[in-house]
């Protein structure tokens, strides 16, 4: 069944949709044959209007945090401010050219150097690390960063290292990250509490493991109690503790990465410090680190002396460079602009509301739902929907049941360890009257699921499309309009 | 507070279901000794002495002045459009598209871009966006040696000097080989996995490739071109002179500088290699009712997926800045596009044609040039200083990038640029030379 109309089914031939300024110079010759395109590229022919109706009617079939409650465990979708918005969209800032950087002319940039000097000093503050870079463009930019510099710390000691141990319960990105900058990965199962098992952990522990990295609190919402014996062994052995910040939101204002001995720390801005998340992206992820680590930081940063703000260079360890500037420094500038209303207080705030409305969920879904792991929660909880698997109810099941009714499905079927996983993060921006409605909502589904559980393939009914055949999309490839 | 809805009614109702005493007690799992009681950062503020605040930092950077400045970040035109619709909330407040059903407007804009750069590079698929082109370039790499399971990189002389060091940081790490070298004087044998060139290069020339792509694949070597969106309105695109690979940076598709980000990055390639690209890729398939929709696709290469195996550690697309590119080229077509290129070479050809009349200034390219091109002169430094103080950014001071290009100058020209403007230029570097 035909139902989409994209840009290039809507064109018609001839058809202008933006008006140039003329050309006001004398006519040179070409750049001759063998270097020019023949035909014109196939792009669409539209009217602005077009355009315009095209890409509007295009957004309404998206949900997003200003139409819905996003229950998204381990995303951290909180509102973002407008304001920031606005702020970043400044012509000061947006019309700023990077290459001034490369001229040397700081004095016509005292403003962006100076947004990015704050940006790291608060980040210094609120994690506690010694220093910070707001260069990598993403979270695991930012983790392919701090493995970088672990890779140079060691290596600067005579030695390479081979391994970096994750827990079970990590993101993906981890090990990916360690795979990428050339490491062995070894994965350390969690213990019946839902923390990295300490003995199997100390077991592997050697002189050949370059880094430890963990989630705190880990994708679970647990806070793991032996964090700071995580670190005292892992540096016994020389071994850099890797603080994957995803979920800073939880903890921020109430203890500090670096004053439990962390070395590196990456941030996602668009989790913890509510820019938006763009459907996929800018993200960006500072990282901080520790003394031991600072020389090796990337090779652009800024300083303060005085009232000036300065340009400053890596070190003769620097890894080098990762990004060509200040990577998305749009979105730092949102970041800061939140950090800036929010204050010290609002800050710890947020943190004790996430916790409180995640604990909300946990003790209201409790009697509904199986919590492998039920215990004062972080940010987040995990449920497992297997006790509705005798139904025929899967947590899939649960999530398209939630779309129909305005909430974003919770995460599925992660972290890894939990069977049938609903991993729920309210963030502190909801009211407890929509976490209420979703509460309801979640147990009118158990409900359905004892009562008429063949209801639940149907789901989502009322939103144009149901749920995809994702095999026949690898199988019959289209990634690409054909010309 | 901002953004916390909480009355103290419903802290107390929440505490009291959940069985605590007070907020406090919420913390109870993390070990006493760790916790902090305070942060030494100011109060918060009010939305509107914030933006006051900010606003008097945006006021400390320039962005008045006349700009040359290219190398990879161009001021050219935005449609109105663009920003207008951008700015919907429905796209950037919306979450990664793994929900299908709840995404269908992001993942129709992606398609459409997917299918956009195809149409503008002659390639057979695009993933969904990079962070930027330089990273695109890095992974780019990374593909090569893992299609061809070869360990060598050569890199262009051409290439950008930052993307240069941005991919040789990346392979670092990885203990790949790099070699920078010349395509005219360059041998290929069966070690190397591929050769990345830029075109139009970094210095603004545009060369046919066409004979290093063919040498290249002779030896079963891929063929990896960095390129410039606007400029394949008029040049020939990667495809028809036989690139595997191409990478770019789409700043220049509808995006603002913003002191270098964000922007996103462009790569695409053939069909055989669609299992080698990283990042998201998106697909049409249909849905249980037989209806067509959109979906991520192919997601086995990725690392939420694969873990360790993943073929990158990328669990981002540049969304947003993709989703304003989708809309620049829909606006510009097919039309408009050819035209915003005609217009970015003419007017360079002019300043190019008048600042060689100039006593004191050497034009350094040998070759054709898109819209930038460099000249050498006596000091850069004070030249580039000189004209700043007459109001032009008159262009990038090679020097500060390259050694071996001090007082080599890059000037960019867009289609912004007037005929008066650029008079004004060679009137003031005329002036200032003549001082000299």
């Amino acid at each position: 069944m035909r139902t989409i109309e994209t840009i290039f089914d809507l064109s018609v031939e001839g058809r202008r949709g933006v008006k140039l300024p003329a050309l006001d110079v004398p006519v040179s010759e070409g750049l001759g044959q063998a270097l020019c395109r023949e035909t014109a590229a196939a792009l669409p022919q539209m009217s602005e209007l077009d355009v315009v109706r095209h890409y509007t009617n295009l957004s309404a079939k998206n949900f997003s945090i200003d139409k819905n409650f996003y229950p998204l465990g381990s995303c951290t979708m909180k509102y973002n401010p407008k304001i920031a918005e606005k702020i970043a969209g400044m012509e000061g800032f947006a019309a700023l050219h990077p290459h001034l950087i490369t001229n040397g002319f700081t004095e016509e940039m005292q403003g962006a150097l100076e947004s990015i000097e704050r940006l790291q000093s608060v980040l210094c503050e609120i994690t506690g690390m010694q220093a910070f870079t707001t260069t990598p463009q993403a979270g695991a930019h930012g983790e392919m960063l701090g493995i970088m510099m672990i890779d140079a710390y060691h290596r600067s000691k005579g030695h390479k290292r081979k391994y970096v141990i994750v827990p079970d319960s990590s993101h993906g990105t981890n090990p990916a990250t360690a795979a990428m900058v050339g490491y062995q990965v070894i994965t350390i199962k969690s213990d019946e509490n839902g923390m990295m098992d300490f003995e199997a952990f100390k077991a592997k522990m050697n002189d050949e493991v370059a880094a430890v990295m963990l989630t705190v609190p880990n994708t679970l919402g647990i806070y793991n109690k032996r964090i700071k014996e995580i670190c005292d062994l892992a540096h016994s052995h020389d071994a850099m503790m890797y603080y994957d910040g995803a979920n800073l939101n939880a903890i921020m204002g109430r203890v500090r990465p670096g004053d439990i001995g962390f070395d590196v720390i990456h941030l996602n801005v668009h989790k913890t410090f509510a820019t938006p998340h763009g459907g996929g992206g800018p993200g960006s992820g500072p990282v901080g680190v520790s003394r031991t680590l600072e020389p090796f930081l990337p090779d652009i940063g800024v300083a303060k002396h005085g009232e000036q703000y300065a340009l400053t260079t890596g070190g003769a360890q620097s890894v080098g460079k990762i990004s060509p500037f200040f990577g998305n420094y749009g979105i730092s500038l949102r970041a800061l602009a939140y950090i800036t209303i929010l204050g010290a207080n609002g800050i710890r705030n947020s943190a004790a509301k996430a916790v409180l409305n995640a604990n909300y969920i946990r003790v209201r879904l409790r009697e509904h739902f199986d919590i492998p792991y039920d215990t004062l929660c972080m940010h987040e909880c995990v449920l497992s929907a297997k006790t509705l698997a005798k139904e025929g109810v899967t947590a899939m099941d649960i999530a398209k049941y939630l779309l129909d009714f305005g909430f974003h499905a919770p995460t599925v079927y992660f972290p890894l360890i939990v069977k049938e996983a609903i991993m729920i993060e309210p963030t502190e921006t909801e009211s407890k009257q929509t976490i209420d409605r979703f509460c309801d909502r979640m147990i009118a589904a158990v409900k359905l699921a004892h009562e008429d559980a063949s209801q639940f393939k149907t789901y989502p009914r009322t939103l144009g499309v149901c749920r995809p055949d994702d095999t026949l999309a690898i199988k019959q490839l289209n990634v690409r309009q054909p010309l | 507070m901002p953004y916390t809805p909480h009355t103290p009614t419903d802290v107390t109702q929440m505490l009291e279901v959940i069985g605590l005493k007070n907020e406090e007690a919420l913390f109870d799992s993390v070990p006493a000794a760790l916790k902090i009681d305070s942060l030494n950062l100011p109060d918060g503020l009010d939305e509107y002495t914030a933006f006051a605040q900010f606003k008097a930092m945006a006021a400390k950077n320039s962005t008045d002045k006349v700009c040359f400045l290219g190398g990879g970040y161009y001021d050219h035109i935005i449609p109105a459009a663009v920003d207008a619709l951008s700015m919907r909330s429905e796209f950037y407040t919306a979450y990664t598209p793994y929900q299908a059903e709840a995404s269908q407007g992001t993942l129709q804009v992606l398609y459409e871009y997917q299918s956009l750069i195809c149409r503008l590079t002659g390639m057979e698929v695009s993933n969904a966006s990079m962070y930027d082109g330089a990273t695109a370039l890095a992974e780019a790499a990374l593909m090569a040696v893992r299609i061809t399971k070869r360990n060598k990189i050569l890199i262009d002389k051409g290439v950008n000097p930052q993307a240069l060091k941005i991919v040789q940081t990346y392979l670092s790490f990885r203990e790949i080989a790099s070699e920078v070298v010349d395509a005219d004087a360059v041998e290929i044998d069966e070690s190397v996995a591929g050769y990345l060139f830029q075109n139009p290069n970094f210095y603004g020339s545009v060369k046919d490739f066409t004979a290093l792509t063919e040498k290249l694949h002779v030896h079963k070597a891929l063929a990896v071109m960095s390129t410039y969106p606007i400029a394949l309105g008029k040049i020939k695109d990667p495809g028809s002179i036989g690139v595997d690979i191409v990478t770019a940076d789409g700043q220049c598709l509808g995006n603002y500088l913003s002191f270098g980000g964000p922007t996103f990055g462009i790569i695409a390639t053939r069909e055989q290699y669609i299992r080698d690209l990283p990042g998201r890729i998106i697909g049409k398939t249909l849905d249980k009712d037989g209806k067509e929709l959109f979906v991520l696709t192919m997601q086995a290469r990725e690392q939420h997926i694969r873990r360790q195996r993943a073929t990158s550690n990328i669990c981002s697309n540049q969304n947003l800045m993709a989703l304003r590119a989708t809309i620049y080229l829909s606006l510009m077509g097919r039309e408009g596009l050819a035209e915003v290129a005609e217009l970015c070479y003419q007017k360079s050809a002019y300043l190019k044609k008048a600042l060689a009349q100039l006593k004191g200034l050497k034009i350094v390219n040998t070759e054709p040039t898109f819209n930038e091109f460099v000249i050498e002169v006596a000091d850069a430094d004070m030249l580039l200083g000189t004209l700043k103080a007459q109001g032009f950014y008159a262009g990038i001071n090679l020097g500060n990038l390259e050694v071996s290009r001090k007082n080599q100058i890059l000037i960019a020209v867009s289609e912004k640029r007037t005929k008066a403007e650029m008079d004004q230029l060679v009137a003031a570097i005329g002036g200032a030379l003549c001082v000299r």
